[in-house]
């Protein structure tokens, strides 16, 4: 775990979210932010649990968090962008406070708007865990590579958070598109939340 | 036949608990204060401020899905901060956050940026086809304040309660 921003690798989106996917056997909740972390979600595999936002930009941790509350005993992640949580920034000191114990953020920083063209956020030379850190987040480091994403998820997965895990992309897009349908996202969703349980027809 | 009844925050507060309206998020106001209070008092609430209202909407998207009941309190100028998030979260999933707004602006408002950001609220509300009902008098306030969140519940839509000055006494200068 690095708490610099020196000497990381730059991974792959849709390759670090198959291994999150790949770890996830207690059915845990995956909330993904706008765009391309919630298309590269959808592409790793769809599961009741994941939910796929459509905008409001930057609520991804908010999100993720009021799920975390509801159900304690349910790990919850938070997939979010770095332009995104640049929307939200003061959300992180909101966690730090509230500290729920099975909430895991992930930032994907590529320090750019991706899906608008690629321009720099004005956070590109920001350092993301550090303010995490200054917000009261102990348990916020850099991922280095590969290997040590997942030692963290392992981590994470195992322990009492909140857990904030950064990781620097590279360049690639992501590799399809989430299907865009609301109501049957939140619908299955709460399915996999057990909070809906009537039988769908058809 | 006169009835004593008691005051509006204690009216709120109590329709909450009957409707299992558990997580209360807020930014604060100074009218909404004994509300903020005996909630923060009350530990069948969980109850804490958000840094910004957009959030607030967010957490209790999130819990509600989850099977947690919420309400986000706030002013008039944090409910200008919103549209957006209230159109692509909560209108297009299908998701009852429900709000409860401090209307300042109005009525004796001394702030001239109050008094502007109040005349958006209701087209706002309007313009999102959501439903929303204003308290100005005490011996309404349960029924109100009960049915709208109920509605909001049984037709999975966000709702919003605009206090107003009749009800509350407003925020004046002394």
């Amino acid at each position: 775990m690095s708490e610099t921003t020196h000497n990381l690798k730059r991974m792959y989106r849709f390759d670090l979210t198959t291994r999150l996917v790949a770890k996830l056997k207690q059915e845990e909740a995956v909330i993904g932010g706008i765009g391309h972390s919630n298309f590269d979600l959808w592409s790793a595999g769809h599961r009741p649990q994941n939910f796929y936002m459509l905008g409001s930009m930057g609520l991804a941790i908010p999100i993720a968090m009021g799920v975390a509350l509801a159900q304690p005993a349910r790990k919850t992640f938070a997939l979010e962008g770095d332009g995104s949580l640049l929307m939200e920034l003061g959300c992180l000191t909101t966690v730090a406070t509230q500290a729920p114990k099975n909430l895991v953020i992930i930032l994907f920083d590529n320090g750019i708007y991706q899906i608008t063209g690629g321009q720099p956020t004005p956070g590109a030379g920001a350092d993301y865990v550090a303010i995490a850190r200054a917000c009261g987040l102990t348990n916020a480091a850099w991922a280095a590579d590969e290997a040590e994403f997942e030692r963290m998820l392992d981590n994470a997965l195992a322990t009492d958070g909140p857990h904030f895990i950064g990781c620097k992309l590279d360049s690639q897009g992501p590799k399809a598109q989430t299907e865009r349908d609301p109501a049957q996202i939140r619908d299955r969703f709460m399915r996999g939340m057990g909070t809906k349980k009537n039988r769908t027809l058809g | 036949m006169t009835q004593t009844l008691p005051p509006w925050h204690e009216i709120v507060l109590n329709v909450f608990k009957a409707n299992e309206v558990k997580l209360i998020t807020y930014v604060p106001d100074n009218v909404l204060k004994p509300l903020i209070q005996a909630l923060h008092a009350d530990p069948y609430f969980t109850c804490f401020p958000t840094a910004r209202e957009e959030e607030a909407v967010g957490i209790l998207s999130g819990a509600w899905m989850a099977g947690l009941r919420g309400m986000l309190l706030m002013q008039t100028s944090g409910f200008a901060t919103l549209p957006n998030v209230l159109a692509s979260l909560p209108c297009a999933f299908q998701i009852p956050v429900m709000m409860m707004i401090s209307e300042r602006g109005t009525l004796g408002e001394f702030n001239v940026g109050q008094a502007a950001v109040c005349r958006t609220m209701r087209p706002i509300l309007d313009s999102l086809a959501m439903e929303h009902h204003t308290v100005s008098r005490l011996d309404e306030c349960e029924m109100i304040v009960d049915r709208t969140i109920r509605q909001a519940i049984m037709t999975q839509a966000p709702a919003a309660l605009i206090l107003s000055p009749l009800l509350t006494g407003g925020k004046v200068v002394k």
